[in-house]
Parts: C-alpha cells; structure tokens; sequence
C-alpha cells in the first residue's frame, strides 16, 4: 500500500509482508498522538465554541499570551543571535559550558524554572533586594511572564540559530576577510543573510514554546486575568470552572500553534529543495 | 489477512492490559482481618489540597492498622479532584473541602450519596510571612493599597469562601472594604497550598488560607478572623461508585470518623464535627 522511494527496485509483494512492522508500531504511536487532539476538536465543536472563545476573559488571555511570546521572542532573537553566533565561531574559555547552559532549560521541568526564577528573582530572593533598589518587584507582573517565557524558550532559538551559523563554509568566511570584510560586515552581509531560515524557525519554535509556557509562569507570575493569566494559565483554570471553555481555549491554542510550525515548514522545505 | 490478526492481537494485548488490575482487586474479604494478605489491597483516596498532612498521617495509621493495604493520595484542589473523577480518573474515596464538589459528583452519580459524611470543620485565618514586611496587625490593614495579597481562585474552595469572608467583614468594616482588599490580590491560585506557598516565600504580604494550615506552616504570622464574620467549611466524605474495592473504602472513612481519625484531624488543626 505505502509507495517505498526505492519501490523500483523491490518486488512489491515482498516489501508489504513486512509492511506491518512499520505500520503497526507507527499507527499506534500515531493514534496517541492524534486521537487525544481529535477528541477535543470534537468536543470544542460540539459546544457554544464562539461564545467560549471571544469571551471576555478568553480574548484577555490570548491577547497577553500574544503579546508577552512576542516581547519574549523579540528578545531572544536580540541577545540570542549574537550569543549564537560566538558559540558557533568564536573560541573562548566558558564555551563548553554556555552551550550547557543554554541547553539545559530545553530539558527542565519548567517548575524547576519557575522555583529557580522565584528564588533568583522574586522578592525575597537571593537578587531581591538588589531589584528592590532598583524599584523592580518581578513576581506576580507581566515582566514576570516574559521573564519565564524567555527563560524556557530563547535555548530553542539559540540552538537552531547556533546550528545555522555553524553550517557555514568557513572557505566562504576567510574569502570574506581576504576581501577585507569587518567582523561586524561579515556577520551582517553573509552570515544573516545565509542563516535567515534557521534563525526563523528558530524564532517560530521559540515562539510556540513560549505560547505554550505555563509551569514556570504560574510559579513566578502567578494568575490574575489580564496580568499575568496567559492561555496555559486559562485553561487549567478553565478546566476546573468549566471543562467546555477549558477544551474551546485548547483549541485556540492549537489552532495557533498549527498555524506556525506550518510556517516553519514550509520555511523549512524551501531551504531542501 | 495476517495484518488483521496482528491488530486483533495488539488490541487484545491492550484490553487484558487495561482490565488486569480492576479483575484482581475484589477478591479480598474482610478489611480489618486480613493476616493472610496473599494480594497487597490499594485504596485510591482523592482528597482537598488542606488535607495534605492530617490525611498522610490517618493513611499511616490507616496501614498500621490492616497489614497488606496499602494507601495512595491524589491532593489537589477539591475542583479539580471532581473534575478529575468526572473524566474517569481512577478512584475509591473522595474528600472534598465544600459541599458543591460533593454535591455535582452525587449528581452525576459518581460517589455513593449514602456515604457520604461530613468528616470534619473547618476556618478561615489571614496569614503574613514571617517577618511580616508589610506590617500588617489587624484585618482593616488588607485594604492598605500597595499590599500584595495572594487568595486562591475562585474556583477553588477556599477561595470562595474567602470571597465569602470579605463579604462580611465589607459590611462590618465598611468604606469599601472588599473592594479595596480585591485591589490588592495579585495572583488567584489553583490550590490552597500554593498560597501558602508564596505568602512564606515573602512574596506576598498576605493571604487568606484554612486555620489547619498554619499548623504545619507555624513560623507564618497571623491575624484572626472573628467567629462573627468567618465561615465554618464542612468536609464531606464519600465512597465512589467505581470503588474496586468497596469494604476497603469504607472502612477508611469509619476510620476518619473513628475517635483516632478524628484525634489526628484535630492534632491538624480541624476541628472535629462531634
């Protein structure tokens, strides 16, 4: 049944007796992944949807998820690209041991963030003071959610960013001096412009991830609608007022993220073909 | 033809998977007497966020007292425990901190409406973090405005009824009271220990939590509630209906009600309904 790339080669019969041994395991791993999405579609569809999602507190909350992933994207795309950029060329003591660094939010439990960004950050933290000085309290702000949103998300930006600048030939680097090029033109005429498309995905993978932030959100921001109640936030709470606007909200937020990882591949399958 | 059986067998596989421990379960006789305990008994208790330590403390003793049983908890909010239970979430006893949560689940028949009790009472109490930043000494000084004031959701238990609470003291403190108190609250959490939480973090200046919660949070600063303005919460038990293990179950909320059930409660900070 499946069309094998190499199907030329191969008797066709002999190829789908062992066909199961794809599809079984495939399917079921398939179905996990769909059937849980399927069902809540189904569900959103079958109640008051658009009563759900254009109310007041569901529109509140999307309209801060949009904006705070973006301000947070923003800034990873500012101070991640040049970090990127030193870990992929530069060589310098510590490099080891940033990349560890800037990959290990990618594998914490996003609670571990959200303890390690309150006792870091919050009032009564080991930094509180000093930001009291400064007239900042973070905890329970929108900064607050930025602040946890970066934190989780900017790592994926900087790994797809690093990746990009390291598959640069380094022929075209040193043609690039030889021709008298400054570092800083070198990395604005050639490197960003042969990068584009790693740095985006990078920033869309960022951007659903930080769409997606609620561990370490609902620890160092807490929850008040308007202010620091985000989509994630809304639905758990949804879920306990109401299991319809909970499962409507969800939608929404898949809705979303669908729409941009289908831009980032279409992004992406530009750059193989 | 052959990648039909292998689904059927695949699926079979699941099913057997899926039944195995619901099959096992309701063999065992007796609660109390069980010296032979050939299969350990588990008994799933969902239970309110409050109930965190006295519960931990009855399981204990729970065991203690029938050899082979063995006790696990689900804590969480009382809203969320329903809600769990309602999308089938695998259960034998359910402890809620109001009577609504309860109530829906009789409703939808999930729980055993002839088992249900009420296990213990309970009250509302303000408290501040240990050095008490904000200087806070009596009620009028949670509409000082600036304050951080951290309640749970609505949602949750607790926080209705703090709302409840600022209901009345607005009529016996009057100038906006409530409104002012509202103004201050900078995060609406999903359980009561989460306030408890960020108030000894020092994040917050105050919240509004159970008096059983100051018992394991004793270094915390409080202000009390008069009996006037505050609210009694009444925790009812009950069985479920799916309970694998019926006699089981309810042997465990004889024992919540039991003179030691209700010793330990007290020990938390509860008070007994008797």
């Amino acid at each position: 049944m499946p069309s094998h790339r190499l199907s030329g080669q191969h008797s066709k019969k002999t190829n789908s007796q062992l066909d199961w041994l794809f599809v079984i395991p495939g399917a079921f791993l398939v179905l996990l992944l769909g059937l849980p999405l399927a069902a809540l579609l189904f569900r959103a569809v079958n109640s008051n949807f658009w009563l759900y999602a254009l109310s007041e507190s569901a529109l509140a909350a999307l309209r801060l998820s949009l904006i705070t992933s973006l301000i947070s994207v923003a800034v990873s795309i500012l101070v991640g690209t040049p970090l990127a950029y030193a870990l992929a060329h530069w060589k310098f003591p510590g490099r080891t041991l940033t990349g560890l660094l800037i990959d290990l939010p990618v594998v914490l439990p996003p609670s571990v963030a959200g303890l390690a960004l309150l006792i870091a950050f919050g009032r009564q933290g080991v930094f509180g003071g000093l930001l009291s000085m400064l007239g900042l309290q973070l905890p329970f702000t929108t900064l607050a959610v930025i602040i946890a949103q970066t934190f989780v998300s900017a790592p994926l930006y900087v790994r797809s960013a690093r990746i990009g600048f390291e598959g640069i030939d380094p022929q075209l680097e040193e043609a690039t001096y030889v021709e008298g090029a400054t570092q800083w033109q070198m990395f604005w005429l050639v490197m960003l412009p042969l990068t584009g498309r790693a740095l985006i995905s990078g920033a869309i993978l960022a951007w659903t991830r930080a769409l997606g932030e609620f561990g370490a959100t609902i620890m160092f921001a807490g929850n008040l609608e308007g202010i620091t109640q985000t989509m994630p936030l809304a639905i758990y709470l949804g879920f306990e007022r109401n299991l319809d606007v909970a499962v409507v909200l969800s939608v929404v937020l898949v809705l979303v993220s669908v729409a941009l990882l289908g831009l980032m591949r279409k992004l992406d399958g530009k750059q193989i073909h | 033809m052959k990648r039909c059986y292998m689904i059927f067998m695949v699926l079979a596989l699941l099913i057997t998977a899926c039944a195995a421990p619901t099959t096992a379960a309701p063999t065992a006789t007796l609660p109390a007497a069980a010296p032979t305990a050939a299969a350990p008994r588990t008994l799933t208790v969902f239970a309110a966020a409050s109930l965190t330590n006295a519960f931990e403390e009855i399981g204990n003793s729970f065991e203690g007292n029938n050899p082979g049983v063995n006790v696990t908890f689900n804590f969480g909010g009382s809203q969320a425990l329903r809600t769990q239970i309602e999308q089938g979430a695998s259960a034998d006893v359910f402890a809620s901190a109001n009577k609504k949560e309860m109530d829906a689940l009789m409703k939808g028949n999930f729980v055993i409406t002839e088992t249900s009790k009420v296990i213990l009472n309970n009250q509302l109490i303000v408290v501040m973090p240990a050095n008490n930043s904000a200087g806070l000494t009596a009620l009028a000084d949670l509409a000082k405005p600036g304050l951080k004031i951290v309640l749970a959701a609505k949602e949750v238990p607790v926080g209705n009824y703090a709302v409840q609470v600022l209901d009345k003291l607005d009529t016996a403190l009057g100038a906006g009271f409530k409104d002012k108190v509202i103004a201050n609250v900078v995060s609406y959490e999903n359980d009561v220990k989460q306030v408890i939480a960020k108030v000894q973090l020092g994040e917050a200046d105050a919240g509004i939590v159970y008096t059983s919660d100051t018992v394991a949070a004793p270094d915390l600063k409080k202000i009390e509630i008069p009996a006037e303005n505050n609210i009694i919460a009444k925790y009812p038990i009950a069985k479920l209906a799916q309970a694998a293990d019926a006699e089981l179950a309810q042997a465990f909320i004889d024992f919540v009600l039991s003179a030691e059930g209700q010793s330990i409660l007290t020990k938390w900070g509860f008070l007994p309904v008797k």
